[in-house]
């Protein structure tokens, strides 16, 4: 027990609590159990999409939980913080604890520890005590870093260990975690993450945030001189890419063609490729006009049936075995879900004996959308791929790249985080602490040798590494 | 394709071997156990081979990628990597019984992989954002230490069957390795699966940073690794500081392996817009 925890008191009681490797458990396992939640409802979605998939009750008990942004909510980022302090002042009590071992010149052994060790072996050898000292430690200088001889009656024990250091791996794991939610806190409060959509030949200095939507300056601007997407011959996207120029006082510092997973950096924020689309029309012309005929996919939960039903706006649709009826109510060309364009939607009301009618939104480009609602029925619009917004398809037609902009000045922290955590797992599973002791005893003209090994872990490894010791020393 | 033609064979034969390791095992016929190893081996042999062949496939196919890029070849290589796991520990080990519960895994994933319906072996060309060396380090460092949590689980039924009651000389039981190695044995598997898991979450997080500009989004396929994660590190400080061993850490091995599995399969039947065909192209 700490100074901390021997005072007393109010301190040393929470010092104590925080000191324990059950609350580590208990944590660890919260949120692992915590984390589900966030899984099973999805984040960070429209509030008008939450009451449509649960109702008002619900959406309203859910939201007061803090349900629909879980992982910034304030419990779950106290158990974040709880598990960082676990780990800080089971650190700080361990090493305290460790320092008397770790930090020594000349490390203490304690030879009734040997003795006592279960991979003891023992054999007697013809030959002076004085040679085998000298022939011992030099077979064993091949492996261990440290040796000690030490007089003993009329023999003499020899000390050697190497690997001390290794008892520090498992500290650098745990810290490597506190580095980690370090850096995330460091990204968190001076970086940002924020979209922009610039359309072909066009730029602009301003983009706007995830989740709160409000708008950011940025410290130069970006134009959009190009964009383009090809296709394999499935018709599957092969790559998106928007030729981008950076402008500082109206001069242009840098062009570069981004990619999918080949970003720009510039000044600290990075420019992804993330999305595209068609620029909307002032006026709804030919282009944004609804497809004539809807076909729509409906798949019954219980049984998994799948059915198509065909229609345009304005239809009614059966339902098989008379389990409701479909109206086709709206076609929306831009779908605006949580702030973003989600391409054409469609809005429907669904009917069911004995229910009330149900209001439904369905983004055509996205089959697993109606999922989330959980209903009785999944719906999808069916043969809405997105190749319908293949640029040059159509001239004059004007594409805008979407793009994510984000900075995160905590990334090196995180990147450092990782690195440590890496390493320190190696040297914590695959190293440890090894302690061999070597004892001759002078018996008549011979003497007998004891070789015996502690190690902090891997007993089996330590057990195998003496039976080839003692195998060297008998032939050295 | 040959190379998906040589997986019938090969799915065969994991499936031979594993029946004659029972089969040795149940009517104790040691010494006939070295035909299943063969077999193991054999098959072994020829599902590297499938790999390469398909990777040489995707180039003659002008789509030149790793297979590593769907589900299929996941499994793939998830199957190669247990059916490894399995030969290394009957070679260090010098126990063939092992394999009396290992092979069967890799059976499993392969006859997954080729009979379920909604899983396609067409070789497909890889969308934007699955292009980075960054996806192929997390794909493989990932499915090594799900292997390694699987061979785990099989070890962990072994011990259950093993420390059972009471366990009379010479019975099936008893034909096992002893409870002691398998405890051990257990405990390394978790570890080196741990591992391999950090650093497929770690190289997974690279990715995600490279491709959209963040390490960490909480989607639900990050969320359940990192669940997963827990799983593990809290078996590991059970066993650390708590001391406990044998039954409780075979039961929370098999646990771990659960979400695994969920991470790797149930995650797409959870509601939601994300999937990386939508991150990438919505
Ligand atoms: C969220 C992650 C983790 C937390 C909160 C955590 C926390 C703790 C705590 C509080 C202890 C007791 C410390 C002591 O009494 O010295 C401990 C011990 C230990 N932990 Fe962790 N740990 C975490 C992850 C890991 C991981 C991933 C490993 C894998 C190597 C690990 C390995 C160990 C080991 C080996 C010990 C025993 C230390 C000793 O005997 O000195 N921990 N951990």
């Amino acid at each position: 027990m700490s100074e901390q925890a021997k005072a007393g008191g109010v301190l040393g009681m929470i010092w104590e609590f925080f000191a324990s490797v059950r609350l580590t458990v208990i944590l660890l396992l919260s949120l692992a159990a915590t984390s589900v939640i966030g899984t099973l409802v999805p984040q960070n979605e429209s509030p008008m999409a939450y009451q449509q998939a649960f109702g008002e009750f619900l959406y309203r008990l859910m939201a007061a939980l803090d349900l629909f942004d879980m992982y910034r909510a304030w419990w779950f980022q106290l158990l974040i913080v709880l598990l960082a302090l676990n780990i800080i002042v089971c650190s700080v009590e361990r090493l305290t604890a460790l320092s008397g071992i770790l930090f020594v010149r000349h490390p203490v052994f304690k030879i009734a520890r040997f003795q006592k060790a279960k991979n003891r072996q023992e054999f007697s050898v013809e030959a002076p005590a004085a040679d085998l000292q000298a022939r011992y430690m030099a077979a064993l200088a091949s492996q261990f870093g440290y040796r000690r001889v030490e007089p003993q009656g009329e023999g003499f024990v020899i000390f050697a260990e190497k690997w001390r250091w290794t008892r520090l791996g498992v500290y650098v794991v745990h810290l490597s975690i506190v580095v980690l939610l370090v850096g995330s806190l460091i990204g968190s409060i001076f970086g940002f993450e924020g979209y922009v959509n610039i359309p072909e030949n066009e730029s602009t200095d301003t983009i706007r945030l995830r989740f709160s939507n409000q708008p950011v300056t940025l410290p130069f601007t970006i134009r959009c001189d190009d964009f383009d997407v090809s296709f394999y011959e499935s018709g599957a996207p092969k790559e998106y890419r928007s030729n981008l120029a950076i402008l500082e006082n109206g001069r242009t510092v840098l062009t570069k063609a981004i990619v999918v997973n080949d970003p720009l950096r510039y000044r600290g924020i990075n420019i992804f490729q993330s999305s595209y689309g068609q620029v909307p029309h002032e006026h709804e012309d030919a282009e944004d006009a609804a497809p004539g005929e809807f076909r729509l996919k409906v798949t019954a939960r219980d049984s998994g049936q799948a059915h198509t039903l065909s229609g345009a706006v304005g239809d009614r649709l059966n339902l098989p075995d008379g389990r409701g009826e479909i109206l086709l109510r709206e076609y929306v060309p831009h779908l605006n879900f949580g702030g973003q364009d989600l391409g054409p939607g469609l809005n429907l009301t669904l009917t069911q004996p004995g229910k009330e009618a149900q209001e439904i939104v369905l983004a055509m480009r996205f089959p697993n959308f109606d999922k989330m609602r959980g209903g009785e029925f999944l719906l999808a619009v069916e043969g809405a791929a997105p190749q319908r917004f293949r640029p040059g398809q159509d001239s004059g037609q004007r594409f805008y790249t979407g793009l994510q902009v984000t900075r995160d000045p905590g990334v090196p922290v995180v990147y450092a985080g990782f690195a440590c955590m890496i390493l320190g797992l190696l040297v914590t599973f695959f190293m440890s602490h090894q302690m061999v002791c070597v004892e001759v005893r002078v018996l008549g003209a011979a003497c007998r040798v004891a070789v015996a090994g502690i190690a902090n872990k891997n007993r089996l490894g330590m057990q195998q590494k003496i039976a080839q010791i003692a195998d060297r020393l008998r032939a050295a | 394709m040959t190379s998906s033609y040589i997986l019938s064979f090969v799915t065969f034969g994991y499936g031979l071997a594993g029946f004659l390791y029972l089969f040795c095992w149940v009517f104790h016929k040691p010494r006939f156990a070295i035909l299943a190893t063969l077999a193991l081996a054999a098959a072994w042999l020829g599902n590297t081979a499938s790999i390469l062949l398909r990777w040489v496939e995707s180039y003659q196919m002008g789509m030149g990628h790793a297979p590593l890029s769907n589900l299929f070849e996941s499994l793939v290589f998830f199957a190669w990597t247990i059916a490894l796991i399995g030969l290394f520990l009957e070679w260090r080990y010098r126990d063939r019984s092992l394999g009396v519960f290992t092979t069967p895994l890799a059976f499993l994933a392969l006859a997954y992989a080729s009979l379920s319906p909604g899983i396609s072996d067409r070789i497909q060309p890889l969308i934007p954002a699955l292009k980075s060396n960054w996806l192929i380090a997390h794909v493989i460092t990932c499915f090594i230490g799900y292997a390694s949590f699987a061979v785990a689980v099989g070890v962990s039924l072994m011990y259950l069957i093993r420390a059972g009651a009471s366990v009379s000389p010479g019975s099936l039981p008893d034909r096992l390795p002893p409870a002691g190695l398998l405890d051990e044995l257990n405990h390394r598997l978790v570890l080196f699966g741990l591992l391999f898991l950090t650093v497929g979450i770690i190289t997974g997080a690279v990715w995600a940073n490279q491709a959209w500009g963040r390490y960490w989004g909480w989607d639900p396929k990050e969320t359940w690794s990192l669940i997963t994660w827990f799983i593990y590190a809290a078996l590991l400080h059970f066993r650390l500081m708590r001391g406990w061993h044998g039954k409780r850490i075979a039961y929370l091995a098999i646990a771990g392996f659960m979400a695994v599995l969920f991470t790797y399969f149930g995650v797409n039947l959870l509601p939601g817009l994300h999937s990386y065909g939508s991150m990438s192209a919505g």
